[in-house]
């Protein structure tokens, strides 16, 4: 129990202290591409010096510790009871300690209580599976980029958007028109094609749990996922919309079936402040091994 | 890069135009939602803080209590400040700002107030909380803690050549705007 309290709270304090490699190599090739001396390589030179601070220092990356998701794969028979309230433990921990903000307010009244836990906070998503694995995967996702997630009912007359790839690549790229640089941008968009307004979001935060360069195993996909990120990076937004070349580091799509009569395209934007970390634990809850 | 340092006063801001890179030096306070909600409902600043000739920072930063009460601040970026759009204006209007620090732009409101009222927006690299906490020399004081919150506290805090972008001056011009024009013209001619 106790092993897993420190294995998660050393989850936490990472998740939240360190960008992931695949995401560090990627904001350091959008820094190669802007134009030198522009505020927009300006811009990206400060997110470079902020990723070596926040972890020489142990701190966080961005003062909004965001939304805490935990995305946890269990073999068949685990306790995910225990490991739920383990994990509210573990997130109280990194509050005291200043790896999360305190962060959590009751939703009518304002009040912070200044834990991070309560209804709904944190999130867990619990997949069940025969391997004999148990792979903790957690995201924090900021207020910011939260706030310029869209979803899309097709067919969308103002956006001459139907039911085909090529209406689902018109709402993506009103959604980053629409996010300009609210979202701390240059993003990553995560999106689900069908579902329904609830899963649809859901699924469209699993596509961030994808390492940024990898490709999507569906063609149909894939292309829609080069396109997107293409065309964005020409509209000239920026980091922090500030102008500039990199919009997007990264574009990830998946589908789910729906009913005949919705058809949802559910975007999630995830800053550059990209956290997301995961480990597997062994028997005892220690930490085996990281997985980004 | 142009030295900005407090006080902050109109002549300093009006000769201030979209795109200029500044370092702040100085007092500011931060203040985020429930502020600007408060304020325009007629609430009053608390004894000790003025924004006259001063400015505001969108910013809900990390603080950590030291064992002898003072806070140190180890986390404290940009929040979004669209959401302050419809008050941000007044609050410029009723309580003298010079400058607002945020993130992601402000709207046509807010434009127009700066232009009238001469004050500056001030863009943060958003994110970026660990470069902009070393900015924070001091915390000098804490404001409706208890009422708001840590993250929506009033505090004041003395920053040395914090740096950000200005990106809607005092002359109605926004850069915010530029790009959004430009950026949809470019979309639809690749849809």
């Amino acid at each position: 129990m106790s092993q897993l309290l420190d294995s998660l709270v050393e989850l936490i304090r990472r998740t939240s202290a360190e960008v992931p490699d695949d995401v560090h190599r990627s904001i350091l090739s959008a820094l190669e591409q802007e134009k030198k001396g522009s505020i927009a390589e300006n811009a990206l030179k400060i997110v470079d010096q902020n990723i070596a601070l926040a972890k020489n220092k142990s701190q966080p990356l961005c003062q909004d510790t965001g939304s805490v998701l935990f995305f946890v794969d269990v073999p068949v028979g685990y306790d995910q009871i225990t490991f739920a309230e383990t994990a509210r433990q573990a997130v109280t921990a990194a509050t005291k300690k200043g790896y999360l903000r305190q962060n959590s307010v009751d939703s009518i009244t304002g009040k912070n209580d200044g834990t991070n836990v309560g209804p709904g906070a944190p999130t867990f998503h619990f997949h069940q599976h025969r391997s004999s694995e148990v792979a903790v995967r957690l995201a924090l996702k900021g207020g910011g980029c939260e706030n310029v997630g869209a979803q899309y009912s097709l067919p969308d007359d103002a956006l001459h958007a139907n039911r085909d790839l090529d209406g689902c690549r018109k709402a993506i790229l009103d959604a980053v028109l629409q996010a300009q640089g609210k979202g701390c941008g240059p993003g990553i968009l995560g999106v689900c094609i069908g579902g329904d307004r609830a899963t649809g979001y859901e699924l469209s935060k699993t596509q961030f749990l994808r390492k940024i360069d990898d490709r999507n195993a569906d063609p149909k996909l894939d292309a829609l996922e080069q396109d997107v990120l293409k065309t964005a990076n020409e509209l000239g937004i920026g980091p922090m919309g500030f102008g500039g070349k990199t919009t997007l580091l990264g574009v990830k799509i998946c589908t789910v079936n729906r009913v005949p009569a919705s058809y949802f395209v559910s975007v999630s934007y995830m800053c550059w402040a990209f956290r997301r970390q995961g480990v597997t634990l062994d028997a005892e809850g220690k930490i085996e091994k990281w997985l980004y | 890069m142009i030295k900005l340092s407090f006080p902050f006063t109109e002549a300093q801001v009006r000769a201030l135009k979209v795109g200029d890179e500044v370092l702040i030096t100085g007092t500011v306070f931060t203040g985020r939602d429930a502020v600007h909600k408060y304020l325009h409902e007629g609430g009053t600043l608390p004894d000790g803080v003025s924004f006259k000739d001063g400015i505001i920072y969108h910013c809900g930063p990390v603080m950590m209590k030291q064992p002898d009460g003072s806070y140190v601040c180890t986390a404290a970026g940009p929040t979004t400040s669209i959401r302050e759009e419809p008050y941000q204006w007044q609050v410029i209007r009723d309580f003298g700002l010079r400058g607002v620090i945020g993130k992601g732009g402000m709207g046509p409101k807010t434009q127009a107030a700066c232009k009238e009222y001469g004050c500056v927006y001030l863009h943060g690299i958003g994110g970026a909380a660990q470069v902009l906490a070393e900015c924070i020399k001091k915390v000098n004081n804490v404001y409706f803690l208890e009422k708001f919150g840590s993250p929506e506290a009033i505090w004041e805090l003395a920053v040395v050549d914090f740096p950000a972008v200005v990106t809607i001056d005092a002359h109605g011009n926004s850069l915010h705007e530029e790009v959004w024009n430009k950026s949809k013209a470019a979309l639809a001619e690749r849809l």
